[in-house]
């Protein structure tokens, strides 16, 4: 029980069945999509097959690629989901800096703030926001998320500036002082000696902000798809949420010009989920262990 | 000892006292005025994209918004918008309540598991990167319509057990208010446990910073892996526990997937009279309070907590107080009896010596 003892036999197997199935259940839902989507109508129908599809059928990803657009949407996601964090990454450090190093009046109300930002549901703020990136004409363009992110108010901002904040805080005040003597200024200390020693802070919190901009369809939706669809920005993701109609307008198209598309069908519908996750998927798998230990190294957990 | 202690803490404070009335130093003035430059871009952003939004928002909720070719048109509505969604509205508070009573329930199963992921995972285990990347897997992919497609498709769930039998005995036990929310729990299982990766994460960093040598003195002196979990264990992991809390709430309400927030979204473009932006941001405003009430009411929970060492020292503390007292009792007793003994004895009423002093 926590410790970090030899266990008997008998309880490090029960650990390792108890792993095995809850990990299992964890990767369930993934193997269920994996093995639908390859499926075709036969399989589905067949009672018999549960999870390996008599042959490997490429049809549904061909077509739920093509109803999705899929190359566009996945340029248009990169871009929406890379802009932003990278102003992400420029304003939360800048900010996390200032409250890590620095000692001013009313620095314990901006922590308040900040925290109370993260608490606060983005939704009180949504309808206003709407309002003014409409009269200022930034609606249904990357402006409307570019903005914000410049002035450390993006999505999930907050936990970015306490990750900065957190990580500044442990580089030691001496290095500081030696570079101050040494003639360097106060910006010049920030990018000679915060930046490069802040490394593990940068990679976490790129990933998780091209994750979570990435992963975002609500707020996408609104600000920069439009609600009726009626800007060229769409996302794999919000390509997925429209799917059912994308799919039945692709099907028209396609079937007036003779060639013989399936209905929608749920191979059809997880191939779609399946592309809109095989780019993070590739992602997580290259950079898995940055990821996974970004949490330790950014000591986000708080002393 | 005690008194020049309470001396030197009084000096302290009235030197820190001292300290607040003193100018502080060109250096750090300069400091200062550096660290707002820093926080420059922070202060345009809360300016613009927090108190301006907040305070719009405020305005609508009192005003019901009609959308009108010339722009938009407010009518001064006082309250009415938030009366209406509380006392007419027919979704609203039944989302409410269907809300509160999920997040309450599937909270603490959340943390908890998570905890028990991450103790399990902190044992020495082969495979362990294995495991980690496993565990953190949903939190790469877990989006609103990927939940959605995958919850139509009958994923959400496991199959393989049957979910019904559960939940006949559940709704034959419970009422069926709290049956309901229940029975879905187990229906959503998977989803509910996808929702747990980053706090597994965070436990497990707690966990690899407790100090190992506390295990072994507990040990030594015959502590079971049981009482280490409880004494050891838990207590470095409060604050731990507050945070995932905490992030466990906020992640919940602020998921696409959360009903209340589709039903905003649903009345900010619905054409119905008396719906509209000023509704929406009635409701939305309502919808915040209740969130923030119930972080609050979580961290409450959790803080007033005294933990189970102070607990602990406590009870030693009057127990040895206690036996001070019965001590003393009892020598008074003794002597007392001792006296008696020695006048009856001298009144030469006893001869023999069977309760002399020595047999105490």
């Amino acid at each position: 029980m926590g410790t970090k003892d030899k266990e008997g036999f008998l309880k490090q197997f029960l650990v390792y069945a108890l792993l095995i199935c809850i990990g299992f259940i964890y990767v369930y839902p993934l193997l269920h999509m994996i093995s639908t989507s390859f499926m075709n109508l036969d399989d589905l129908l067949d009672s018999s097959i549960k999870w390996l599809p008599s042959s490997l059928n490429f049809s549904n990803y061909k077509q739920a690629a093509s109803s999705m657009n899929f190359w566009t949407s996945l340029l248009q996601s990169i871009i929406i989901a890379g802009v932003p964090t990278i102003c992400n990454l420029v304003s939360c450090s800048i900010v996390g800096y200032g409250l890590a190093r620095f000692n001013f009046r009313g620095k314990s109300i901006c922590m308040g703030i900040i925290i109370l930002t993260f608490v606060l549901p983005s939704q009180v703020t949504m309808i206003p926001t709407y309002v003014l990136y409409s009269n200022m004409g930034l609606l249904n363009t990357l402006w409307a998320f570019i903005l914000p992110s410049i002035v450390a108010q993006g999505i999930n901002a907050p936990i970015f500036i306490l990750i900065f904040w957190q990580f500044f805080r442990q580089i030691p005040k001496v290095l500081n002082e030696a570079a101050k003597i040494d003639g360097a200024g106060y910006f010049e200390s920030f990018y000679k000696i915060a930046i490069p020693s802040g490394k593990p802070a940068f990679i976490t919190v790129g990933l998780f902000s091209f994750v979570w901009y990435w992963n975002e369809a609500y707020l996408t939706n609104l600000y920069v798809h439009g609600v009726y669809g009626d800007s060229s920005w769409t996302t794999l993701v919000i390509q997925l949420q429209n799917f059912a109609s994308n799919y039945s307008n692709y099907q028209q198209t396609a079937g007036a010009s003779g060639g013989g598309v399936a209905t929608l069908n749920e191979s059809i519908n997880m191939a779609g989920t399946m592309l809109s996750i095989i780019p993070l998927l590739l992602l997580y798998f290259v950079l898995q262990k940055q990821f996974v230990e970004s949490i330790d190294r950014t000591g986000i957990t708080g002393e | 000892m005690e008194e020049t202690k309470k001396m030197t803490r009084a000096d302290k404070k009235a030197l820190k006292e001292r300290m607040k009335h003193l100018k502080s130093g060109k250096l750090e003035k300069r400091d200062a005025r550096v660290g707002y430059i820093f926080m420059i871009p922070w202060f345009i952003g809360v300016a613009a994209f927090l108190a301006y939004p907040l305070i719009n928002s405020f305005w609508y909720a009192l005003n019901q918004i009609q959308i009108t070719p010339m722009g938009r048109d407010f009518t001064f509505y006082g309250i009415k918008n938030f009366t209406d969604i509380l006392l007419q509205d027919p979704d609203f508070i039944v989302e409410l309540v269907d809300y509160l009573t999920s997040t309450i329930l599937s909270v603490p199963i959340i943390v908890v598991f998570a905890l028990i992921i991450a103790m399990m995972l902190n044992m020495k285990i082969k495979g362990k990167g294995f495991f980690r990347v496993v565990f953190f897997l949903p939190v790469i992919i877990v989006s609103g319509p990927i939940l959605g497609q995958l919850n139509a498709e009958g994923a959400g769930s496991i199959s393989a057990i049957d979910m019904t039998a559960l939940t006949n005995t559940i709704s034959s036990v419970l009422p069926s208010m709290l049956a309901e929310p229940i029975s879905d729990l187990f229906n959503n299982m998977i989803m509910t446990l996808w929702y747990s990766g980053v706090q597994i994460l965070i436990f497990l960093s707690g966990l690899q910073k407790i100090d190992k040598s506390m295990y072994e003195a507990a040990k030594i002196d015959g502590g079971s892996g049981w009482e280490c979990f409880w004494k050891i264990t838990l207590p470095n992991l409060k604050s731990m526990i507050l945070l995932n809390v905490v992030y466990t709430v906020v992640f919940t309400s602020n998921n696409d997937q959360n009903p209340i927030i589709g039903l905003i979204e649903s009345s900010m473009f619905s054409g119905a009279p008396g719906r509209g932006y000023g509704y929406a941001s009635a409701m939305a405003w309502l919808y915040t309070v209740v969130v923030i009430l119930l972080v609050g009411l979580f961290a409450l929970l959790l803080m007033t907590r005294k933990d189970a060492y102070e607990k602990q020292v406590k009870r030693a503390k009057k127990a040895i107080k206690k036996d001070a007292r019965n001590r003393k009792k009892i020598e008074r007793r003794n002597r007392r009896s001792a006296k008696r003994i020695e006048r009856q004895r001298a009144q030469g009423k006893i001869t023999s010596r069977t309760t002399s002093r020595e047999d105490y």
